[in-house]
């Protein structure tokens, strides 16, 4: 469900100090975490803040994207790049890889789906909690890439719907992470898919 | 607007396409290679090769000489085909390399199914030529190699040649759904076949013969690891059957990740089929740039410039340290030592590091052209080959000092999935896997290429062929191409271009292309019509990370590749598997599985 716009960017978080929330009208939501985090500083020595309940917990969700990889081919190596050491995408939050689609609401689709592997990435998927968001990794798993073979699907988004695309054979691990930050600002901004 | 996934079945169901390419095709008709007489990279010659086979030929009245070839090849009729295997064997062939075929659709015995052979005692290979129709049928041969068992079931798949006695025909990469084969030139290579959920064939739970009528208190539990599961790395599918903890019985299903290289390549020029090359095995990716431009180069009688040969040296054998570093980062990974997998993939980023100076990619490179390089490597590259040679002993010794003597890790390797060397043979395995068994067993060393038998190093073998060898053999080749590294980079670089002089392989200079008429007219006629190898067949084998990775191709005189057959050694490395693990537990199985480092892209094509 899209949150509403604020009609005064400015102001995204209200301190209310020996006034009852509520009094005057929200104005806000808590947008990009940078502008945020000003604010609180601004704020020091505040008691509380209010804000809305959807948006508190995109922000939330959005700073904890825990990965299922669904690593097939060459795209997983460059995902095993980018949570391991050097690229550590731990940096951004979404370092929790769980194999488990009942404990992960990301699953990023790394490498070429077949025909064969389909009914099992339409499984997997359906098996993950909601909200869940999808990322396809690569060419293959975008449009089948340069397989435009009898056994090869050609994108994923044949079986299950996709929020972000990543172009590259294989994508660098930068780009991955670039994809993950656009998918966090994508929740953050409110814009949930539910259902199929 | 996303696609429906109804709309998809129906418009996919539709064969009117593949029916069309039938009579587009039979303008051109082409019934096989005709012997060729070119064969640079065999110092001893056709003349030597066809001695040998006259020698070879008559241990069996079936075998019939074909003459020019760049191995000993003979004609066998199908229903003698067993006995000369038996035969064979008998006379030092113990090893089956390969079976594959190509098909000649205006022929009257459409197909020809090939067997490679090899002797590891005479060093030596054999190639069988079978020929048979549509409705023929060839004997089994898993009665005499065991390794036949998946390349027939392979064969049979892509072809649908049909192999009598065979115990288990079924397909083997593509899917329940699919109909029609594959590989036949009449198959449409778009053509596909949808499977839905409730096509999906359930696999019959194995149980080996030994447990049959054993009897035990615990009840009997199929269990099914993957295709999705961490420790099956992403698309291999194991169904075990469990007495207790004990497995009793084992399947693989194999095809999730078939992205149909071969076909393909048919599809492509010889140029172009250089990144499905790449995408084989992923973690060496550069080495198999190597193998199939060496075997197009084969092909064509060429040889690259020796500076681009020296590059395509250094960086193959870094390439094997990344693989190395990788099946073993991601294998102590799969036993919880999560550290080693941190820390190995450290100097892999500097390795890519390295690679991607050369061409601008990392994993995939692409870097190698038919005669050379695309581009020249950059003036700091053996300076940063050396930091890295000077930097990588150092993370060997320190994982070596964290696990070699781990309690933890010695108690789930030691004797664990041991496979003996008879049996390995057997199999078919090459590489680390089979040195791990004690064969010393090595392409680089039995028919040297890229100048590799002028260096010094050894072959690293091990005993027991189980999780702990095969730990103990990579570390140690990682250690043996660091000095033939160190040795390469003390010769330095020979001077000169990195791609051979020769319009018909290689582009011309952009500088030339864009003042000289006759160089425009190359570079046009290079893009337009590729590159025309001379009608013929040939193989090449190179070492990979995994073992013998060979390409044998077929060409018609044009400018695509007629055949293109990869030898993957993951696949019969992991045919053998269920063998393995029988009588073992479900973490030893996933410590084996790792340390056999099947890659997925080589093992499905």
């Amino acid at each position: 469900m899209p949150t509403e716009n604020s009609e005064n960017p400015r102001s995204i978080i209200s301190r209310k100090r020996g006034e009852a929330p509520g009094e005057q009208p929200e104005k806000g939501l808590i947008t990009l975490p940078g502008e945020s985090e000003r604010e609180i500083d601004d704020l020091a020595g505040g008691t509380y803040l209010t804000t809305k309940l959807d948006t508190m917990v995109n922000w939330a969700r959005g700073n904890s994207l825990w990965p299922l990889p669904f690593g097939t081919a060459c795209c997983a190596i460059e995902f095993m790049s980018m949570v391991s050491s050097h690229y550590d995408v731990a940096r951004f939050g979404a370092e929790v890889v769980r194999f488990s689609p009942r404990q992960a609401d990301m699953m990023i689709v790394a490498g070429t789906i077949v025909d064969k592997m389909g009914p099992v990435l339409k499984k997997i998927y359906d098996q993950m909690p909601e909200p869940k968001y999808v990322v396809a990794m690569g060419a293959c798993a975008t449009s089948g890439g340069f397989y435009r073979a009898y056994h090869v699907m050609q994108g994923i988004d044949e079986i299950v719907p996709v929020d972000m695309w990543v172009p590259g054979c294989p994508p660098t691990p930068e780009g991955l992470i670039y994809a993950i930050l656009k998918l966090k600002e994508k929740i953050e901004r409110g814009e949930v898919r539910r259902g199929v | 607007m996303r696609r429906g996934f109804r709309a998809v079945v129906a418009a996919r169901n539709d064969t009117s396409i593949a029916m069309s390419t039938l009579t587009k095709f039979s303008a051109t008709p082409f019934t096989g290679p005709a012997p060729t007489n070119r064969d640079p990279f065999i110092p001893a010659g056709v003349e030597a090769i066809d001695a040998r086979a006259a020698e070879i030929a008559p241990s069996h009245p079936a075998l019939q000489r074909e003459s020019g070839q760049d191995m000993a090849t003979f004609d066998v009729p199908p229903e003698a085909i067993v006995d000369v295997l038996r035969t064979l064997k008998a006379n030092g062939y113990t090893m089956p390399l390969d079976l594959w075929a190509v098909d000649y659709p205006h022929r009257d015995k459409r197909f020809d199914v090939l067997y490679q052979l090899y002797s590891l005692k005479s060093n030596e290979r054999v190639r069988l030529k079978v020929r048979v129709g549509e409705e023929e049928a060839i004997p089994t041969g898993t009665g005499v190699f065991k390794g036949l068992d998946w390349y027939e079931r392979e064969t049979f798949d892509m072809f649908g040649v049909r192999f009598d006695g065979h115990p288990n025909l079924r397909r083997i990469l593509c899917h329940e759904a699919f109909q029609g084969h594959a590989l036949r030139k009449d198959y449409d290579p778009a053509q596909r076949w949808v499977l839905t959920e409730k096509d999906v064939a359930r696999i019959i739970p194995k149980i080996d013969p030994r447990f049959e009528d054993v009897d035990t208190d615990f009840e009997r539990v199929t269990l099914n690891l993957g295709p999705s599961h961490p420790a099956t790395h992403g698309t291999l599918r194991i169904v075990v059957t469990l007495d207790g903890e004990t497995i009793i019985g084992a399947d693989q299903e194999i095809g999730y990740l078939h992205r149909c290289f071969e076909k393909m390549s048919e599809t492509h020029t010889y140029q172009q089929v250089m990144p499905y090359t790449d995408r084989l095995n992923y973690c060496s990716a550069f080495i198999n740039n190597v193998g199939y431009s060496l075997t197009v180069e084969k092909l064509l009688g060429i040889t690259a410039p020796p500076r681009a040969q020296h590059i395509r040296l250094i960086l193959s054998e870094f390439m094997r340290i990344a693989d190395h570093l990788v099946c073993l980062g991601t294998n102590l990974v799969d036993m919880g030592a999560l550290t080693n997998f941190w820390y190995l993939f450290q100097p892999r980023e500097e390795i890519y590091g390295l690679i991607e100076a050369c061409c601008g990619a990392r994993l995939l490179p692409s870097y190698c052209r038919i005669g050379g390089l695309a581009v020249d490597a950059p003036s700091d590259f053996l300076q940063n080959a050396q930091r890295l040679v000077n930097m990588l002993p150092k993370y060997i010794d320190d994982v070596e000092k964290l696990i070699d003597k781990n309690k933890i890790f010695l108690d789930r390797v030691v004797g664990i999935a041991p496979i003996s060397a008879e049996a390995a043979i057997d199999y078919g395995f090459t590489g680390p896997c089979l040195r791990a068994c004690g064969v010393a067993y090595d392409v680089r060393k039995a028919s040297p290429y890229l100048g590799y038998e002028t260096y010094d190093w050894q072959v690293p073998i091990a005993d027991g062929g189980d999780t702990f060898a095969r730990y103990l053999v990579r570390m140690e080749e990682m250690r043996q191409s660091l000095k033939i590294l160190q040795q390469a980079i003390n010769r330095g670089l020979p001077d000169g271009p990195v791609i051979v002089d020769n319009p018909y392989v290689a582009l011309p200079p952009k500088a030339k292309v864009y003042n000289e008429m006759e160089s425009l007219i190359y570079h046009f006629k290079l893009i337009m019509h590729g590159i025309q190898p001379p009608v013929g067949e040939t193989y090449f084998p190179v070492e990979g990370g995994n073992g013998e990775l060979g390409f044998h191709i077929v060409s018609d005189g044009t400018k695509n590749p007629y055949r293109v057959r990869c030898r993957p050694p993951c696949f019969q490395i992991y045919s053998a598997f269920p063998d393995m693990i029988i009588g073992q537990t479900i973490p030893d199985a996933i410590a084996a599985l790792g340390s056999l480092n099947i890659i997925a892209g080589e093992l499905d094509h």
